[in-house]
C-alpha cells in the first residue's frame, strides 16, 4: 500500500522542529471531498471548563486508513478522538476552539448537527458497552431510529458477519448482550456501528478490556473493515499500533502543564513505520523505546 | 529455624497465633445483634399478620357475614349489621387510580427532565424541592383539598351546571397525586441516574438524539426501579388515611361520579375508631377485616409488580 505524503506535523511551538521555525499548518485548501483527508483538525483546542486539556493540534486523518493516536496516559488522546464525533459536547463545561472538518465540512459550526454527525462518525468505547437488549436489537436499535427501512434480519446478519460475530450468537439472538463474552460484546458493540453504516469508525482503546484472543479478533476485524471504512484507534498498547495502523500519532504533554493540568500536544505524526523505526521527535522516540510513559 | 525466626520483629509474632478468643466472642457477638435487628421486623410483620387474622376469623364468626357477602355487598351499615365493603374498596380504587393518573406521568417526566436534561444547576434547587413535597404532614394536603381544591373546582364545575359536594373524590385524587409525586420523581430519577452513562454514550454514538436516549435506552434499563417507585408510590395512595378523610369525606357509597363524596377502607377505620363501638362488637371487629382487606390489596399489588418486572426488566449489570 502506498502512502499518501503527509507532513509531520510538529504542533507545539515549544518545540524547535528540525527545520528551524515552525510554520503554522496551512489553512485548509479546497480539495475535492474525495481526495483530501476525510477527517481534520486545524489548531484545534479543547478546554475542559478553565483548563486545557489539549493544544493547537493538527492532524488529517486519511480516507480508507487506520490513524493510530498513541502517548502517555492523560495527554488527550481521547479528548481528540471524541472531538470528531463532537462526544465532548455532551460533557459540561467542554469547549474546543480551531477547526475540523469533516469532509471538508466545519463540525464545530453551531450549523452542524451532531446527531446527523454522530451516523456519518461511529464510535466503540473502551469498555464493552451493549445496551440491556437482546443481540439481535443491540444491532437493529441504532438502525431503526436511523429510519432503517429495508429487512432488518438481513442488516443484523450482515452487521454481525462483518464483524466476525455471526456464528458464535446466530442460535441465541434473542439472549441479553450482556450475556456474551467481554470480547463478543466489543464485536457486538462493532456490529452495532457497521449496521448504521458510517464512513468513519472512531475506537477509544476498543482492546484494553479484552484478552489476547479477543484482541487478535478485533484487530483482524480492524484490519478487514478499512477498505471500506477509515479507522481511528485510540491505543495504549504501541505494539497494537505497529500492528494495526498506516498512520501513526503520537501525543505527548506539554511541557508547560503541570501535575494538576496535563495539556496534550502532537509531538509527531507520521507514517507508523518511519514513527517507529526513525522518530524525528525526541520525545516519540523516549516513549516508543519505553522510557517515558 | 533461628535464621528465619530472627528476621520476625517480636511484634509481629501475633500474625501466627490465630485469631484472639477475645475477638472470636466480639465477632460472634456482632453477628448475634445484626441478625436480631434484621428479624425484629421480619417478627413484627407476622404479629401484625398473627393478629389481623385471628381478629378477621372472629368478626367472620359472630358478625355471621359470608366471605363473599363482605366483599360483594353493596351496602356497608353497621349499625343495621350489613357489612358489605365494595363502595370501600371501590373507593380505595377511585383515590388511588386518580391519584395515580396524576402523579405517575408528572412523576416520572420530572425524573426524565432531572436525571437527563436538567443543567446541574438546576437539579440541585428542583430535586430538593420536590422532595420537601414528601415532607408535609398529610393532614396539611388535606385541609388543602378542603379549603383550596374544593372550592377551585366548584367554581370551575358549578357555573356549568355541575354539582361539586364539600367532599369529593376529585380532589381528594388531586391532592393525594401531588403527595405522593415526589415519590415517583425521586425514586426514578435515582434510578435512571444509575444507568451506566456508557449506555446513553453508545446512544449518541450512534446518532440517537437525547429524546430517543432518554426513552429508549435509559428508561428502559431503569425500569424496574421506575416500576419499583410506581408500587411505593400507589401502595401510598392506598393506605393515605387524613388527607382523604378531609378531602373525599366518609360516605360509603358506589358512583362514578367524581364530585360526590365516598368513602376508602382506611377512612372506615378512622370513622369506626372514633365512633362508638364497643370492645369485640361485630363493629369493632370488623375493623380488623377491613384492614386485613388492605393488607392482602397492597401484598397483591406487590406480587403483581414483581411479575410485571420479571417479565420486563433489562439487566445491565
Amino acid at each position: 500500500m502506498s502512502l499518501p505524503e503527509i507532513p509531520v506535523v510538529s504542533a507545539s511551538s515549544k518545540v524547535p522542529a528540525p527545520s528551524g521555525v515552525p510554520a503554522p499548518s496551512p489553512a485548509p485548501a479546497p480539495v475535492p471531498p474525495e481526495a483530501g483527508p476525510v477527517l481534520a483538525a486545524y489548531h484545534l483546542s479543547v478546554w475542559y471548563g478553565t483548563s486545557l486539556a489539549l493544544k493547537d493540534v493538527t492532524i488529517e486523518i486519511p480516507r480508507n486508513q487506520i490513524t493510530a493516536l498513541i502517548g502517555p496516559s492523560g495527554c488527550g488522546k481521547s479528548t481528540l478522538l471524541r472531538c470528531f464525533n463532537r462526544m465532548n459536547d455532551l460533557i459540561p463545561g467542554a469547549r474546543t476552539e480551531g477547526v475540523i472538518l469533516c469532509d471538508g465540512k466545519e463540525i464545530t459550526s453551531p450549523d452542524t448537527d451532531p446527531v446527523a454527525l454522530r451516523r456519518r462518525i461511529g464510535m466503540v468505547f473502551q469498555k464493552p458497552n451493549p445496551f440491556p437488549k437482546s443481540i439481535h436489537e443491540n444491532v437493529a436499535w441504532g438502525a431503526r431510529i436511523n429510519g432503517y427501512r429495508g429487512n432488518m434480519d438481513d442488516l443484523v446478519e450482515r452487521s454481525l458477519r462483518r464483524a466476525a460475530l455471526w456464528d458464535e450468537v446466530k442460535d441465541k439472538l434473542h439472549r441479553s448482550g450482556m450475556d456474551l463474552s467481554g470480547g463478543q460484546q466489543q464485536r457486538l458493540c462493532i456490529a452495532r456501528t457497521l449496521a448504521v453504516e458510517p464512513e468513519v469508525i472512531l475506537m477509544d482503546e476498543p482492546c484494553s478490556a479484552l484478552d489476547p484472543i479477543s484482541t487478535a479478533r478485533v484487530e483482524d476485524l480492524m484490519d478487514d473493515l478499512k477498505s471500506e471504512y477509515t479507522i481511528v484507534i485510540v491505543t495504549h498498547n504501541m505494539q497494537q499500533a505497529r500492528r494495526v495502523s498506516d498512520m501513526t500519532a503520537c501525543l505527548m504533554l506539554d511541557e508547560d502543564s503541570r501535575d494538576k493540568n496535563r495539556i496534550g500536544v502532537i509531538a509527531e505524526f507520521s507514517s507508523t513505520d518511519l514513527l517507529f523505526t526513525n522518530p524525528k521527535d525526541p520525545r516519540t522516540e523516549a516513549y516508543i523505546t519505553g522510557r517515558i510513559g | 529455624m533461628s535464621a528465619l525466626t530472627r528476621h520476625i520483629p517480636a511484634s509481629h509474632s501475633g500474625l501466627w497465633a490465630g485469631p484472639s478468643r477475645f475477638r472470636s466472642l466480639t465477632e460472634a457477638g456482632v453477628g448475634a445483634f445484626l441478625l436480631l435487628c434484621a428479624t425484629i421486623t421480619v417478627l413484627t410483620t407476622a404479629g401484625i399478620i398473627l393478629v389481623l387474622g385471628l381478629e378477621t376469623l372472629e368478626f367472620f364468626e359472630k358478625s355471621k357475614v359470608g366471605l363473599l357477602h363482605f366483599l360483594t355487598g353493596t351496602v356497608l351499615n353497621p349499625e343495621g349489621g350489613k357489612y358489605g365493603i365494595l363502595p370501600l374498596i371501590w373507593g380505595t380504587f377511585q383515590v388511588a387510580a386518580g391519584s395515580s393518573v396524576i402523579a405517575l406521568p408528572i412523576g416520572l417526566l420530572s425524573a426524565i427532565y432531572l436525571s437527563e436534561y436538567a443543567p446541574s444547576r438546576v437539579r440541585a434547587v428542583l430535586k430538593p424541592a420536590l422532595e420537601l413535597l414528601a415532607g408535609i404532614p398529610t393532614i396539611v394536603y388535606g385541609y388543602l383539598a378542603l379549603l383550596l381544591v374544593t372550592p377551585v373546582l366548584k367554581a370551575i364545575f358549578e357555573p356549568m351546571g355541575i354539582p361539586v359536594s364539600t367532599f369529593n373524590v376529585a380532589s381528594a385524587c388531586i391532592v393525594v397525586g401531588v403527595m405522593i409525586i415526589p415519590l415517583v420523581s425521586s425514586l426514578s430519577e435515582d434510578v435512571l441516574s444509575a444507568v451506566p452513562r456508557g449506555l446513553r454514550e453508545a446512544g449518541y454514538a450512534l446518532g440517537a438524539t437525547k429524546f430517543e436516549v432518554s426513552t429508549r435506552i435509559v428508561l428502559p434499563a431503569g425500569l424496574s426501579g421506575v416500576m419499583a417507585s410506581f408500587i411505593l408510590a400507589v401502595s401510598r395512595a392506598i393506605g393515605e388515611t387524613m388527607a382523604v378523610v378531609l378531602a373525599a369525606g366518609m360516605r360509603p357509597q358506589i358512583t362514578l361520579n367524581p364530585f360526590d363524596s365516598c368513602e376508602t377502607m382506611t377512612t372506615y377505620i378512622v370513622s369506626v375508631t372514633g365512633g362508638e363501638a364497643s370492645y369485640g362488637s361485630p363493629e369493632y371487629l370488623s375493623l380488623f377485616a377491613v384492614g386485613m382487606a388492605l393488607f392482602l390489596s397492597t401484598l397483591a399489588l406487590n406480587l403483581l409488580s414483581e411479575i410485571v418486572l420479571r417479565r420486563y426488566r433489562e439487566v445491565y449489570r
